[in-house]
């Protein structure tokens, strides 16, 4: 086995014990970079200089016996959506090509501070509006277990990072399915936490209300561990959530037995490819078979999801994405010779096809005469779709459902047909709109050896219970020790 | 018809920048004067990733000036997001409030010839600055500058309930006083911290259905704002006269050529596309806090001004100009704790103390003498320790030493002779000398005893007590 097939909470005990230094890690994981990325595509940029300095560091903290945290020297990967200050960060797009932040978000001061070197980058959706990765204005990203197919979006740089054992973890964020969905595409975990459970200061904004960052790793005991870190209230950011933050990893071997599942029947429905339902029945059948009960429960309001998320998403894209306007940084045309020039060429130069799709979208939703009709319906859908989940939880303590309804799709299939990619989301994106934290994790392959994932979906703020249940199922079918064949 | 048949209808806009340390949504200053883009970060620079976070100073300012206006306070309000371009606005957007504002349905009543007049108040909500773009600044450059961007403002409209300029003018400095009076507001409409746009229309005399109005801005002053409304009214008739209509658009007011003119018509306005802001959660303000806020609330300028007339006696005049400002009129209650006639008091303010205060450039908290000191000084005048005259040479010492005003009397010897015995020694010395006006006196020419008081007094170095001086001339004069 190499260092770099290690799971995070592995390396962290052989840093312990000083079988290996953190520089090691951090060399090997580079090296892997420069092994497999040609192929898999998964970093913008990498900081060679800054990881190993912060490797170096933790290794000097480490032998004189004051490790920052458990994780204290573990490599990880960012999604280039976090600001890092004075490492170029451009959220996919040309607009923010060259833009070296002045300033760190919440999440990556975090982490420097728990003592973790940051190797790079990743590749991403442009402004996480995609779900293939095909968007980012840089290069498609590929999947590690196929990589003539998508790794997934947004986060797919991360996912693909983390599944082509490149770097130990990841940090993405998810909008709509934007961890989780990735996740399943690659045989990884990925754990979109409840919202506001972790800052979203410093994250390069797609859409605020719905904006989440999380862990995305190869065990779910490495995603409770890189939760711990990132989870906690935040001043710098008002819809952070002021609630205590459990141990993550107390309750993880718990169990299932004796509890109650929900099977939401609207997550069941045509167009989801068979060999991924039998996966997922298979997991159901399996968390029967460690003693819980599952329980068919109604989330009526499901269908009207996608059209709520489309109307809000963008909405507050349109806006978010304002603010670059070629007038502060980033991009500003070279040909523009008025300031209705500076605004007109530098937004149409610098943003791709599906961010102007979108911020049209969202122009339109917001617009005097139309708002009643979209954005405020939008709105009230939302909280019926949110009541729906309310009501559910009444009955179950959580909810098991697909990730995605196909296993990873050939890249370019889909980029000409914006509608059947938004679809690829619609198992994962009522959980954005309802706030609630979702988790992915690895149950199975298909024939052809590509991943599926489970989706776990639970009360607001219990990622702990999403955890435990996952993990249940993790200990019986170790899919993550499988690699893939680069 | 004449311009006089036919009715205004005005309404104003008040834009009070608060007088907080800090900005709204961060941490950075909010101070004057600056170099360029000092005072900014990342949040109020609208960097990548960056979210506001209230300052909670701004939502108690906003409900203390809600109060004061006799508003209802929203138990939660909401902020919203005003969509547009501009170089000055860093986001691309506005934070402002939109249909939940803080504040609603007050008012604010104001002096007219006619009497009082009650002004209702729409609404009241925050809001951030924006910064502010410097044109022509060489090179066919435009520069922006961010220091005012996220400065706190506070929005104020008024219902359409003004009839005329004057009345505008009466409203604005009333809603000046009554901010500057809470601390909320400085006041300053040069520098552009207090601001007002004035939404004008006009209708024919006795119709009840307003007219088309315009929106105007730029009136950066008091006068400012009288002559563009004047002149807009006089305009709208007179598009209306020769049979055009008005449309809907929004007016700059020229100082230089004293016009309004035309910035943008109704279709070239925005479409701002409010909704609510996802980045802030509703703002909730409990009862307790509006209870609180309700009970630390200072009087008013217009309740102080009743009470100094009441309480003290004082011509409206003099009430006016006392409770004008509130450091003022609290020096004038200090002082009247020590000196109990109040209206000679208020003559000694309105006269030298204002005189010393404006000629020595000094603020009423940089006084060196206590009201103690003050009144110590008036009841000397009043017992004619002191004359009136020597009493103001006493208060330009005070002023400018901080020393007791008796020390002040003893140092320089300006205390007065009021010993009969010593006056009588000098009158009867004089009379004495001038036989010859004696005479002149007692054959009727009277305007004489001028001259025996001057003698009198000059002999005395100044320091004789006049009514004794006079009294004894006219005994021994045979009066
Ligand atoms: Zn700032």
């Amino acid at each position: 086995m190499q260092l770099t097939d290690l799971t995070m909470l592995e390396l962290a005990a052989k840093l312990a014990a000083g079988e290996v230094s953190s520089e090691e890690a951090t060399r090997a994981s580079l090296a892997r970079i420069q092994q497999v990325d040609p192929k898999v595509r998964a970093f913008l940029r990498v900081d060679e200089a800054g990881a190993l300095a912060a490797a170096r560091a933790s290794d000097v903290r480490r032998k004189s016996g004051s490790p920052a945290s458990a994780l204290d020297g573990v490599p990880l990967g960012l999604k280039d959506i976090f600001l890092t200050e004075g490492v170029e960060t451009t959220a996919g797009s040309r607009i923010l090509e060259g833009f070296v932040p002045p300033y760190d978000a919440t999440v990556v001061r975090l982490l420097k501070e728990a003592g973790l070197p940051l190797v790079g980058k990743l590749n991403m959706d442009e402004f996480a509006m995609g779900s293939s990765n095909e968007s980012s204005a840089f290069f498609p990203c590929h999947n590690p277990w196929d990589v003539s197919r998508t790794p997934g979006g947004s986060s797919g740089g991360s996912a693909a990072a983390v599944a082509a054992r490149e770097v130990f973890g990841a940090l993405g964020t998810d909008t709509g399915g934007s961890i989780r969905q990735p996740a399943a595409l690659t045989n990884t975990v990925g754990l979109k936490p409840t919202y506001g459970r972790v800052s979203r200061f410093g994250v390069i904004a797609f859409a605020s209300s719905l904006d989440q960052p999380g862990p995305m790793t190869r065990t779910v005991a490495d995603a409770a561990a890189l939760l711990q870190v990132i989870a906690r209230p935040d001043a710098r950011d008002a819809t952070s959530a002021d609630a205590p933050v459990p141990d993550y990893s107390a309750d993880l071997e718990a169990g299932v037995r004796g509890l109650k599942l929900g099977v939401p029947r609207e997550y069941f429905t045509e167009g989801m490819d068979p060999e991924v339902e039998a996966a997922v029945r298979e997991a159901l059948r399996e968390y029967e078979r460690l003693g819980a009960t599952l329980v068919d429960v109604s989330l009526p309001h499901t269908k009207y999801a996608l059209a709520t998320y489309y109307l809000i998403a963008p909405a507050e894209a349109s806006s978010n994405l304002a603010r670059y306007d070629g007038v502060r940084f980033g991009l500003r045309a070279k040909d523009a010779r008025s300031l209705r020039d500076v605004y007109a060429l530098t937004r149409e130069q610098g943003f791709g096809a599906e961010v102007k799709r979108r911020i049209m979208l969202g122009t339109f939703a917001l617009s005097s005469g139309y708002y009643d009709a979209h954005y405020l319906r939008a709105q009230k859908v939302r909280t019926l779709i949110r009541e729906d989940f309310t009501r559910a939880f009444q009955q179950v303590d959580a909810l098991l459902s697909p990730t995605s309804p196909v296993p990873a799709f050939k890249l370019g299939e889909k980029v000409e047909d914006p509608l059947s990619m938004y679809l690829m989301d619609i198992y994962t994106l009522p959980c954005n709109l309802a706030g609630l934290p979702g988790l992915s994790v690895p149950c199975g392959f298909t024939k052809a050896g590509l991943p599926v994932g489970l989706q776990i979906l639970g009360r607001p703020f219990d990622e702990a219970g999403l955890l435990r249940i996952a993990r249940a199922y993790e200990r019986e079918h170790d899919f993550f020790r499988r690699s893939a064949p680069l | 018809m004449p311009v006089s048949d036919f009715q205004p209808v005005i309404g104003l806009e008040v834009h009070a920048q608060l007088l907080t340390q800090s900005k709204i949504f961060c941490g950075c200053s909010t101070a004057f004067g600056a170099e360029p883009n000092r005072n900014t970060c990342p949040v109020c620079l609208g960097m990548p990733g960056v979210l506001p976070v209230l300052n909670q100073r701004v939502a108690e300012f906003a409900v203390r000036t809600g109060l004061a206006l006799e508003c209802t306070i929203r138990p939660t309000s909401v902020w919203s997001r005003k969509n547009y371009f501009y170089p000055d606005l860093p986001k691309g957007y506005q934070i402002t409030q939109f249909d939940q504002p803080i504040c609603e349905h007050g008012r604010l009543v104001i002096d007219t010839p006619q009497g009082e007049k009650t002004i209702r108040i729409l609404r009241i909500h925050m809001e951030e600055d924006a910064g502010k773009s410097v044109h022509d600044a060489g090179g066919g450059q435009s520069l922006v500058d961010l220091n005012r961007a996220g400065v706190p403002l506070l929005e104020i409209v008024s219902q359409p309930d003004l009839r005329d300029a004057d009345e505008a003018v009466e409203y604005l400095k009333s809603m000046r006083d009554v901010l500057v009076y809470l601390g909320v507001n400085d006041g300053n409409l040069e520098e552009g911290s207090f601001r007002c746009d004035a939404n004008v229309s006009v209708m024919p005399k006795g119709s009840t259905t307003f007219g088309q109005r315009c929106e105007l801005k730029n009136l950066n002053s008091f006068r400012f704002l009288k002559q563009a409304i004047e002149y807009e009214i006089a305009r709208q008739v007179d598009v209306i006269e020769s049979g055009g209509k008005v449309v809907q658009e929004t007016r700059l007011w020229d100082v230089n050529k004293g016009v309004t003119r035309s910035m943008r018509s109704k279709e070239e306005a925005h479409d701002y596309r409010y909704f609510p802001e996802p980045d802030l959660p509703p703002l909730h303000v409990s009862a307790e806090a509006i209870d609180a806020a309700a009970k630390a609330l200072p009087e008013l300028p217009r309740a102080k001004l009743q009470r100094f007339i009441s309480q003290y006696g004082l011509p409206a005049y003099d009430a006016r100009i006392l409770t004008a400002e509130r450091p003022l009129a609290d020096y004038f209650e200090a002082c009247a704790g020590h000196y109990k006639d109040y209206k000679k008091l208020s003559n000694w303010f309105l006269g030298e103390l204002m005189r010393l205060l404006k000629e020595e450039g000094t603020p009423l908290s940089a006084l060196r003498f206590t009201p103690a000191q003050l009144g110590a000084l008036l009841g000397a005048v009043d017992q004619g320790t002191v004359s009136a005259n020597a009493g103001k040479d006493v208060l330009g010492e005070m002023f400018r030493t901080g020393k007791a005003p008796a020390d002040i009397i003893a140092e320089k010897g300006l205390a007065q002779v009021s010993d009969t015995g010593a006056i009588e020694a000098v009158v009867d010395d004089i009379l004495a000398k001038n036989a010859g006006e004696i005479e002149k006196y007692r054959a009727g020419k009277k305007q004489v005893f001028g001259f025996f008081v001057g003698q009198v007094m000059r002999a005395m170095k100044g320091k004789g007590n006049p009514a004794l001086v006079n009294e004894l001339l006219k005994k021994k004069l045979g009066d």
